[in-house]
C-alpha cells in the first residue's frame, strides 16, 4: 500500500530527499531514520529499501539499526501511541495500578495496536520526568501524578 | 575580574527602552561614580524583562529587589538609599511575582534551600536558556576566554587535577586524568562529546542543565577541547528529551553567530565545531562505547575494551567523552581556579552533586549540595521527612545500576569513597526514598526487568542472565521460589558482574547483590514462609517459569 507522505510525495521520494538534504554519511543513519519515523509513524521496507540504494548500507544493517532503538518502529503502530514508563520511581509511586487500568480499558497488551488503529499501547523506561510519577505519555503529551481512576478520562481526550 | 558586591540590572527591552530605560542607565552610572562605587557594582542592561506598564524596570541583586517604574530623577535617590546605605527604596519596589516569565529567577532563588550550594545548576532557571546574552552576562565564557589568553592546554589540565573533580556519570572516574589520557593519545584529530543520553531511571539533572543552561555545557566543551587538543564535538542527547535537543541546537547557531564557535575562536589558533545529535531511545547509549557506536550509525553495542575511547574513540580516534553534569562543573571550576572547587565537598570527593530526590517523601525535587552529606539530611531537610508518617526502609540511588540501600547506611556521607567502602554505589544520583510498604524483591524484580529490556544483547552474562535472573524473581514473588534459588541468584550476582563485557551487564547484578546482602530475611520470608512482609507480591502459588 503506497503511503503519502509530506507534499504529496511517495516514500522513495521522501526518503531520497532526506538524504540529498542531511549527506549520505553512514553518522546520518539514525537521524534520517527519526524522520522517516516522524513521517511515517514507521519504517517501512519500502523507505528501509530507498535508503540502501542512496546510502549504499545494506538493508540488513539498517534493519538492525531500526530495531534496535525504542523509538524507530518498523511495524505501523496506531494515530496514537500511548508509553508508560515502567521504571521503579513510577512502579513505586503507584504505576503498577495505572498499567492495569490502561491495560483494561484499551483491551490491549504491551506492543499492541488495537484493531481499529487507533491505539498503541507501549511501555517505556524512565522518561525524566520522575517528579511526577506515574506517568504516561500519549503522544507528545506528558501526564503525571496520573490515577487508575482518571485513565479513561485521559483517553477521551484523543479521537 | 573584579569582585563585585552588586549587580544593577535596567531592562532594555523595546518598550523599555521608549520609555527612557537609557537615561535610567545612564543616571545610574552617573550616579554611582558619584558615590565612588563604580569599582564594586556594575550596571548592565538585560534584554526581554517584558513588564509592560511598570518599564523601565531596575533589578538589583543579590538582594534580588526589583524597582518599577523607575525614571532618571528616582536614580539618586536609589542609588544613595540601597546602595549606598544599604535600604530597600520600599515606596518604589513592586513584587517579584507580578513579573512572569523571565524573572521567575527571583522566587526560584528565594526557594534556595539551607546548605544548598549551586554550581551545576547556577544559572538553571535564573537565565534565559534562549538568550546567549544573558549566559554570557553570568560569567559565560569567561572560563573559555581565560584559559584562551591565559593558560596552556597543560596548565588548564593540570586546574582540573588538582581540583579533584570526579566524573558525575556514576563511576567517579578522575575528570584530569582522563583529559590527559586523551591529551597524550597520539593522532591529530581528536572528538569531545558530551554523554547526555540520561537514562538512568529517577535521574534528570541533565535535562535541566540542558535546557536551563545550553551555553554553559558548550562553553565547558570548548574548555576540554582546548585542552586535549580536539577540534570538533558531539552533544550525544537521548532522543526523548526533544526540548533539551532544540535548545542545545539554538545554543550552537547563537555562539556560531557570536563567534564563539568556529574558526580561530579569540582570534588565537583553536577551532571548534559543534554537533547536536539526538539518540533514539536505548539505555546502553549511555555507556561511552555504545554511544560512540550510535553517533557513528550503528546499533549501541559497547565495544570490548580497551582500547578505551581516550586512545581510540569515535572512528577510531582518540575520544573524550564526559557527562554532563562532570561538564557543568567546569567553566565556575576555571573561573575560580581549583583551590575554591576543592574547598567544597568532602577531601576524597570534591565539588557538589545533584541529586534527584523521588519516592514516598513528603517533597520530591532536585538539590545540588555538597558531596558528603548523609542519605538521613537528604531525607529530614529537603525531602521534609517520609509520606504519612511511614518510616524509611531503603533508597535506591543512582538509577537502575546505582545499589539499594537499608536503612543501617542512611549516616554514611554520599561521596565516592565512602559509599565503595560500605559496599554501595552513588551512581547518577538518583535517591527513590522507600517507605516500609515498598517490597525489597518486588523493587528487584522492576529493576531487573528493566535491564532484561535494555541489555543489548551482545554477550551472553547479560542476555541470558538478566532474563533469567527476572524469572527467578517472578517466582519468587509468586511463592513459588526454592531455596536453590538463592543460591542461583548469588551466582547471576557473581556472574553478571564478573563476565559481562560493559558497565550495564557489570552493575545489573547489584539489585540482587544488594538485596541478598541487606534483605536476605524478607526475600527468605518469601521463599520458606511463602509470604510477602510488604504484602506487595501476588504470592498466588502459580508458578510463573519454569526453570531448569
Amino acid at each position: 500500500m503506497p503511503v503519502e507522505v509530506k507534499g504529496g510525495q511517495d516514500v522513495r521520494s521522501f526518503v531520497r530527499t532526506l538524504v540529498k538534504e542531511q549527506g549520505s554519511e553512514k553518522a546520518e543513519l539514525i537521524p534520517i531514520l527519526h524522520e522517516i519515523n516522524r513521517e511515517l509513524g514507521y519504517i517501512s521496507d519500502e523507505a528501509i529499501q530507498e535508503l540502501s540504494d542512496r546510502m549504499h548500507i545494506p538493508t540488513s544493517h539498517i534493519f538492525s539499526v531500526a530495531t534496535f532503538y525504542r523509538m524507530l518502529s518498523t511495524e505501523p503502530r496506531g494515530r496514537h501511541v500511548i508509553q508508560f514508563c515502567e521504571s521503579a520511581p513510577c512502579h513505586v509511586a503507584g504505576g503498577r495500578q495505572v498499567w492495569q487500568s490502561l491495560q483494561k480499558e484499551l483491551g490491549l497488551e504491551n506492543g499492541e495496536t488495537s484493531a481499529d488503529e487507533k491505539w498503541t499501547l507501549i511501555t517505556t523506561s524512565c522518561l525524566g520526568v520522575c517528579g511526577i510519577g506515574p506517568v504516561v505519555i500519549i503522544d507528545h503529551d506528558i501526564y503525571g501524578n496520573v490515577t487508575p481512576e482518571q485513565v479513561p478520562e485521559l483517553l477521551k481526550n484523543y479521537d | 575580574m573584579k569582585a563585585i558586591r552588586s549587580m544593577v540590572l535596567v531592562s532594555g527591552d523595546q518598550v523599555s527602552l521608549n520609555h527612557g530605560a537609557l537615561d535610567v542607565f545612564n543616571a545610574l552610572q552617573q550616579q554611582l561614580t558619584a558615590f565612588g562605587l563604580e569599582e564594586e557594582i556594575t550596571v548592565s542592561m538585560v534584554n526581554d524583562v517584558n513588564k509592560p506598564g511598570l518599564d523601565p524596570l531596575v533589578l538589583v541583586y543579590p538582594d534580588a529587589v526589583i524597582y518599577g517604574s523607575v525614571t532618571p530623577e528616582d536614580v539618586p535617590h536609589i542609588v544613595e538609599e540601597h546602595l549606598y546605605k544599604g535600604r530597600v527604596v520600599a515606596e518604589k519596589q513592586i513584587s517579584p511575582y507580578d513579573l512572569t516569565g523571565r524573572i521567575a529567577w527571583l522566587s526560584a532563588r528565594k526557594g534556595t534551600l539551607p546548605a544548598e550550594h549551586r554550581i551545576v545548576l547556577k544559572n538553571v532557571g535564573l537565565i534565559d536558556p534562549e538568550n546567549i546574552d544573558d549566559y554570557i552576562l553570568h560569567e559565560g565564557y569567561e572560563g573559555l576566554g581565560k584559559i584562551l589568553r591565559e593558560m596552556t592546554p597543560e596548565e588548564t589540565i593540570n586546574q582540573i587535577k588538582a581540583s579533584g573533580l570526579r566524573g558525575r556519570g556514576g563511576a567517579g572516574f578522575p575528570t584530569g586524568l582522563k583529559w590527559q589520557f586523551v591529551a597524550g593519545a597520539k593522532g591529530d584529530k581528536k572528538y569531545v562529546i558530551c554523554n547526555a543520553d540520561e537514562s538512568e531511571p529517577g535521574t534528570f539533572k541533565d535535562r535541566l542543565v540542558l535546557e536551563g543552561d545550553p551555553h554553559a555545557i558548550i562553553e565547558a566543551m570548548m574548555i576540554a577541547a582546548y585542552s586535549v587538543g580536539a577540534d570538533e564535538g558531539f552533544v550525544y542527547i537521548r532522543g526523548e528529551y526533544q526540548l533539551a535537543i532544540n535548545r542545545m541546537k539554538k545554543a550552537v547557531e547563537q555562539a556560531e553567530a557570536y563567534g564563539l564557535l568556529g574558526e580561530n575562536i579569540f582570534g588565537t589558533d583553536f577551532s571548534f565545531k559543534l554537533h547536536i545529535h539526538a539518540g533514539a531511545g536505548a539505555y546502553i547509549c549511555g555507556e561511552e562505547t555504545a554511544l560512540i557506536e550510535s553517533i557513528e550509525g550503528n546499533r549501541g553495542e559497547p565495544r570490548p575494551r580497551p582500547p578505551y575511547p581516550t586512545t581510540s574513540g569515535l572512528w577510531k580516534k582518540p575520544t573524550l567523552v564526559n557527562n554532563v553534569e562532570t561538564l557543568a562543573n567546569i567553566p565556575a571550576l576555571i573561573r575560580n581556579g581549583a583551590a575554591w572547587y576543592k574547598a567544597i565537598g568532602t577531601p576524597s570527593s570534591p565539588g557538589t552533586k545533584v541529586y534527584t530526590i523521588l519516592g514516598n517523601v513528603n517533597v520530591t525535587g532536585l538539590i545540588e549540595v555538597p558531596m558528603g552529606i548523609t542519605l538521613r539530611e537528604v531525607i529530614s531537610i529537603y525531602a521534609k521527612g517520609m509520606k504519612d508518617g511511614h518510616n524509611f526502609k531503603l533508597a535506591q540511588t543512582g538509577g537502575s545500576s546505582g545499589s539499594i540501600i537499608p536503612a543501617s547506611l542512611q549516616d554514611t556521607p554520599m561521596d565516592f569513597d565512602s559509599f565503595s567502602k560500605a559496599g554501595v554505589s552513588l551512581g547518577s544520583g538518583a535517591l527513590l526514598i522507600c517507605n516500609e510498604e515498598v517490597c525489597a524483591v518486588d523493587l528487584a524484580k522492576v529493576l531487573l526487568n528493566f535491564f532484561r529490556f535494555e541489555s543489548c544483547g551482545k554477550c551472553n552474562p547479560c542476555r541470558i542472565g538478566n532474563r533469567r535472573s527476572y524469572e527467578i524473581l517472578c517466582n519468587i514473588t509468586e511463592g513459588v521460589g526454592t531455596e536453590q534459588d538463592l543460591k542461583d541468584l548469588q551466582m547471576m550476582a557473581d556472574q553478571l558482574y564478573q563476565l559481562s563485557n560493559c558497565g550495564l551487564g557489570q552493575t545489573a547484578g547489584s539489585p540482587l547483590r544488594d538485596i541478598l546482602a541487606h534483605f536476605r530475611a524478607e526475600v527468605e520470608a518469601h521463599i520458606k514462609l511463602k509470604v510477602c512482609p510488604a504484602g506487595v507480591c501476588p504470592m498466588s502459588g502459580h508458578r510463573a517459569f519454569e526453570i531448569d
